[in-house]
């Protein structure tokens, strides 16, 4: 395995923004490769996640963030669950993906981040998720129209799908937790 | 016995059948739940994917409103109750985030209050001992493949839910429906989750590798508790059989569907009819008709 790290030149780091957001200390990952062992996309993806620690720990930069493990990572934890370090490396994933989205990595661009936008949108406006307008708009941004259509019709006959939202839901909280949490970049647009 | 019951957004859409054999159980067993008013999103994956504070701040929300009715909050979808849980501990172990949170809300909330999971309240509050005679149907050997999936055992120093690698509460319930519960590798296995839209190449590999375990293990269903976990197998059997020509004809049941059968509940009280794959070999089996 062949690592490219391009060393960051001002003090802080990706080491230290993901230190701050994830709250873990990554240097006693002695590279046990556990978290790699048992992440269920680690044999699809180039960099699995015993190798983000290690380039983070040796001080890489935002190049780090176009990984494809940032949006592939489906968040199931098992990497926390297994470190023997008790390092929590999912966390260091959604620090990474935060960073992403704040410093507009192209990562950010794919569809994993859109479909949260689209998601998220949702909860804005009305307080909880509303199925047919997240999925109009996801498909909207991703341009895949047709994807999954053959599942409508069932799901809707099934009312597996909501046909309107919902408007019993505490909306003026939700949308104030929104309007202070905005980052910067942030991906809630 | 009366909790907040926190429902989830997927229980007005992907998931009604989950969310309404939780509430046929918990009628036929006298558990109250009281849906707090104004409930909103607890952000799910999109939300901790995105940012911490929003993901600590969407759940707190909530459970200040079930601290207003002092109550404990349960849920029944793995995926939120992970969401509130998790909330709690960060809030409790770090005083910034507790502040950024309060700033979002506009009140303080100090994270104490108790985040159950449904099937933690049949274990501890209401005990299979009093479970059992309740019963009035039996599984009769119905061999079961339980799956939990991430979200109720992991991470397991916030969840603190029965052994993370090798949980048992799911085989212990099915046991006591006179289920016969297998022992299988996929238990706590992840089928992609919230990436069912965004990355479908992913969730439909993962679930093939499920399903096929439980088929191999002798499966007549499986039981879950996650309704993404349910979608996911549930929906993706057809797309599997597309493009590997594998077909698994498993049905994906919630343990409070299954429980709720036992029960003596009708099937259509408890949304059965909504599966994808229909579970009539079990039905028949129960003895019950549909
Ligand atoms: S499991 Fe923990 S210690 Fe081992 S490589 Fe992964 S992060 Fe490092
Ligand atoms: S949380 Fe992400 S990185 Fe960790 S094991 Fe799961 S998919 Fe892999």
């Amino acid at each position: 395995m062949t690592m490219r790290i391009t060393k960051e030149k001002t003090e802080r780091g990706l080491l230290q923004q993901v230190k701050e957001l994830a709250g873990v200390d990554l240097r006693v990952c002695f590279q046990c490769k556990k978290c790699s062992s048992g992440c269920p996309v680690g044999d699809w993806v180039e960099s699995p996640p015993a190798q983000i620690m290690r380039r983070l720990h040796l001080g890489a930069g935002d190049e780090l963030l176009e990984s494809d493990l940032v949006w592939v990572c489906v968040s199931c934890q098992t990497c926390s669950a297994r470190c023997p370090m008790g390092i929590d490396v999912a966390a260091v994933m959604d620090a990474l993906r935060t960073l992403a989205l704040e410093k507009g990595a192209d990562s950010a661009r794919g569809t994993v981040p859109k479909f949260n936008r689209a998601f998220l949108g949702s909860v804005r406006r009305y307080g909880r998720t509303y199925d047919m307008g997240m999925i109009a708009s996801y498909k909207f941004r991703t341009f895949s129209f047709m994807k999954d259509t053959d599942k409508f019709p069932q799901m809707l006959k099934k009312r597996k799908i909501a046909l309107l939202p919902s408007f019993k839901a505490d909306r003026k909280t939700v949308k104030r937790i929104f309007k202070t949490t905005q980052r910067p970049k942030g991906g809630q647009k | 016995m009366k909790l907040a019951y926190y429902p989830g957004c997927s229980a007005e859409s992907t998931a009604r059948d989950m969310h309404r054999s939780t509430l046929a159980v918990a009628g036929a067993l006298g558990i109250k739940l009281v849906e707090p008013q104004g409930w909103s999103c607890c952000g799910a994956t999109a939300a901790h994917q995105t940012d911490p504070v929003l993901a600590a701040a969407l759940p707190a929300a909530n459970l200040l409103l079930a601290g207003d009715m002092g109550l404990d909050m349960v849920a029944s979808c793995a995926a939120c109750y992970n969401r509130l849980k998790s909330a709690n501990h960060h809030i409790v172990n770090d005083p910034a985030l507790r502040r950024q949170v309060r700033d979002a809300i506009g009140r303080d909330y100090d994270g104490s209050v108790r985040v159950r999971h449904f099937l933690e309240v049949l274990f501890e509050d209401v005990g299979l001992d009093a479970i059992r005679p309740a019963l009035q149907r039996s599984l009769s050997e119905v061999k079961v493949a339980c799956y939990y999936g991430c979200l109720l055992v992991r991470p397991p120093g916030v969840m603190n839910f029965d052994d993370p690698e090798n949980p048992t509460f799911l085989d212990d319930l099915v046991e006591l429906m006179g289920g016969k519960s297998l022992d299988w590798p996929c238990k706590v296995d992840c089928c992609g989750g919230g990436l069912a839209m965004s990355r479908t190449d992913v969730v439909v590999q993962l679930t093939d590798a499920i399903l096929a375990m439980a088929q191999k293990a002798g499966a007549d269903c499986i039981a879950v508790s996650c309704p993404m976990c349910q979608v996911n197998l549930d929906m993706r059997q057809k797309d599997i059989a597309k493009t590997t020509g594998r077909r698994y004809d498993l049905p994906i049941v919630y343990i409070t569907q299954l429980l709720g059968l036992c029960l003596g509940i009708a099937p259509e009280e408890l949304g059965l009819e909504k599966l994808f794959v229909p579970p009539t070999k079990i039905i028949d089996a129960l003895g019950a008709e549909m």
